[in-house]
């Protein structure tokens, strides 16, 4: 792979660039400035889409394209700004957010210039605390300088840019979850379609994208859909699904590793090479036995399939969902996969905003499963159980609103699948304990 | 119904002779009038004003849910299925201590020692997750992934995030932040 020049993060470490004086001092906003001017909205839309930037939050889908859903004859639009990041494992919204606030802005004026949207909602996650007020301050410095607000830089383009805090709910990083909880509604993700950009935010077309997508769009105006191109892994042309994956990208890295971090590369880094080069190796000199490669909706990598490159199209190959948030989270080799899949069962069961039966209690039910299984009141039969259960949840199948419950039965099938020898291990420590287990674990499935 | 009817949190009607001392202090109201202008609908100012209320008061009263539901044109128990969903709000029978312990319990911390730095904290305050201390000072709860897994294990106590803890720099943090 060519050298690959940080894109993303190469302010991070210029002190005070989270103000605008030192951010333009390092070219900032010029990429702004050239956009109005210079282009047309229907022209940015076209540069994204040549670039082929994928959406960052998770589900990978082609930006330009999503900008170009929107209607023509539409009068109003808004754009929500996701920041919700809650995926666990993920934390380079977080990183854009405290390090260079003002590249975040200036993704969100041109993507709002793109799409015509007046209003901006950046919809941050509660917890967020130090993000939430170096966005303020620079959102506030933005509007003193003629960035937000009226007649942007002499121009007829109008954007006003608001903070909204969520309330430590999960769901809300679901785009239409995050739209409902806007409005101030419970967050219960809507049925698709419409899709946002159709009725979205008070009904109105809206654009929902993730911090690090919109980061990204300055770069791609000022350096070209070429450029940008010419990062990642360029998609197989015998495949016409495959959409390529390029940019540079934030990979997250935690779990087991001498120096976890937020490192940009050039997207389809391997997930070995990134425990090795920029993890320093698995802690305390440890072998690694799994990792997480994308948030723990993904699944798990065993060991021998670390080689895999953390691409948008790769990930799906080794049965796991795909490349998620980017955040791997790596296992050494005395965890147990039970525990993980309980801590992957115990979030998604609290997660679950209710409104579906086979998710609501489908995560319910895992989790009581995998619990039993983990105490040493196992059964043969769970494992089939748990399996049983899992494939029958979520957008896949058919049966749920949204993508949580596809997300929380993943990581179930597929450590079943990949691991089956140590939950059978576990499932049969139990049942050489004798037969009143049974009795015992009945009652813990009604219970907890 | 005229416009004049007040209603107690529990659905009753106010007579009229009882004077009015409204929860919501003229700084909270002028606070939460102040979103009005960014949003369409006046709806979408319901979780701005139930943060307003509980960072004031540690809690949200069922008071403050009828003087918000007033403000923003909406039945009370529309403000209240809001509020409801997120575990987030708290009741005055459980309002929160002056310093909300957020001990991260997610896959990135629970694997690198959160659930016990959860479970000494309890041990070390003496309470569960989810209540406060008798003197009003800590609660202690679970979350999920802070976003801070770079600092793992973590935990958020109010504004700040408390980073790669062990149990002596909890009892640390625990000791100085009594003193304060
Ligand atoms: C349960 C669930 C949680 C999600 N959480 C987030 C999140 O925290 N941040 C995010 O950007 N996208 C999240 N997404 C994806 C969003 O629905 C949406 O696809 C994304 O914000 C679109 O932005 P992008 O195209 O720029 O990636 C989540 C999806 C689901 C199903
Ligand atoms: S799938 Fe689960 S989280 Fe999504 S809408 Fe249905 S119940 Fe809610
Ligand atoms: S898992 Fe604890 S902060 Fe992410």
């Amino acid at each position: 792979m060519p050298d690959f020049e940080p894109v993303l993060l190469k302010r991070l470490n210029i002190p005070d660039v989270q103000r605008l004086d030192v951010y333009k001092g390092q070219g900032g906003y010029q990429a702004t400035e050239k956009t109005l001017r210079q282009h047309s909205p229907d022209d940015v839309i076209g540069i994204v889409r040549d670039s082929k930037l994928r959406g960052r939050g998770g589900a990978g889908f082609p930006c330009g394209v999503k900008w170009g859903f929107l209607p023509s004859d539409r009068d109003v639009t808004y754009m929500c700004v996701n920041a919700d990041e809650s995926e666990p494992g993920t934390f380079n919204n977080r990183i854009l957010m405290e390090g260079d606030p003002h590249q975040v802005i200036e993704g969100i004026v041109i993507a709002s210039y793109a799409t015509q949207a007046s209003v901006a909602y950046i919809y941050i996650r509660y917890e967020f605390v130090k993000a939430f007020h170096t966005l303020q301050r620079a959102i506030d410095e933005a509007y003193q300088a003629g960035y937000l607000g009226q007649n942007i830089l002499g121009t007829n383009f109008d954007l006003d840019v608001y903070l909204h805090r969520g309330a430590a709910a999960y769901i809300c990083g679901e785009e239409t979850g995050l739209i409902e909880s806007l409005e101030g509604k419970r967050a219960w993700p809507r049925i698709k379609p419409p899709f946002p950009a159709v009725e979205g935010a008070f009904r109105k077309p809206t654009v929902v994208n993730n911090i690090e997508t919109l980061a990204c769009v300055p770069h791609i105006v000022e350096r070209g859909a070429d450029w940008f191109q010419s990062i990642g892994v360029p998609s197989d042309p015998m495949n016409p699904r495959d959409l390529g994956s390029y940019g540079p990208k934030l990979y997250c890295l935690s779990g087991h590793v001498n120096r976890p971090g937020c490192y940009e590369l050039a997207l389809g880094v391997t997930c070995r090479e990134l425990i090795e080069n920029q993890g320093g190796g698995v802690w305390k000199g440890r072998k690694a036995k799994a990792a997480i490669p994308g948030g723990i909706s993904m699944g798990l990598l065993r060991e021998d399939e670390f080689d895999t490159p953390l691409d948008f199209d790769s990930l799906q190959k080794v049965g796991c969902l795909g490349l998620g948030t980017a955040a791997v989270v790596v296992f050494d080799e005395q965890t147990s996969l039970v525990d993980v899949l309980y801590n992957s069962c115990r979030f998604f069961a609290h997660e679950s905003c209710g409104q579906c039966t086979p998710c609501r209690e489908g995560t319910g039910w895992m989790l009581r499963i995998v619990k039993r299984i983990q105490q040493g009141h196992g059964r043969v039969e769970d494992l089939d159980l748990l399996v049983q259960v899992a494939e029958s949840m979520g957008i896949m199948p058919g049966t749920t609103i949204c993508g949580l419950a596809d997300g929380a039965a993943w990581p179930v099938k597929n450590a079943i699948a990949k691991f089956r020898n140590e939950f059978e291990d576990a499932v049969n420590s139990a049942s050489a304990k004798g037969a009143n287990v049974s009795a015992a674990t009945t009652s813990s499935l009604h219970t907890n | 119904m005229d416009d004049q009817t007040r209603w107690s949190a529990n659905g009753r009607r106010i007579p009229a002779d009882v004077p009015h001392q409204p929860l919501l202090t003229d700084d909270m109201r002028k606070e939460i009038e102040s979103y009005f202008p960014r949003y369409p609908t006046k709806q979408a100012v319901v979780l701005p004003a139930l943060h307003i209320v509980q960072d004031r008061l540690h809690c949200v009263p069922s008071e403050a849910i009828v003087e918000i539901a007033e403000m923003l044109s909406l039945a009370p128990a529309e403000v209240h299925d809001t509020l409801s969903f997120y575990g987030f709000f708290r009741s005055p029978e459980k309002p929160l201590g002056k310093y909300r312990c957020w001990v991260c319990r997610s896959v990135s911390c629970a694997f690198r020692g959160g659930e016990k730095i959860l479970e000494y904290l309890c041990r070390s305050l003496d309470v569960q997750p989810g209540e406060t201390t008798a003197d009003g000072q800590f609660s202690v709860e679970f979350a999920e992934c802070l976003g801070g897994c770079d600092f793992a294990p973590c935990m958020l106590v109010n504004d700040q995030l408390r980073e790669n803890l062990t149990e002596e720099t909890v009892d640390e943090l625990v000791k100085s932040l009594r003193k304060k």
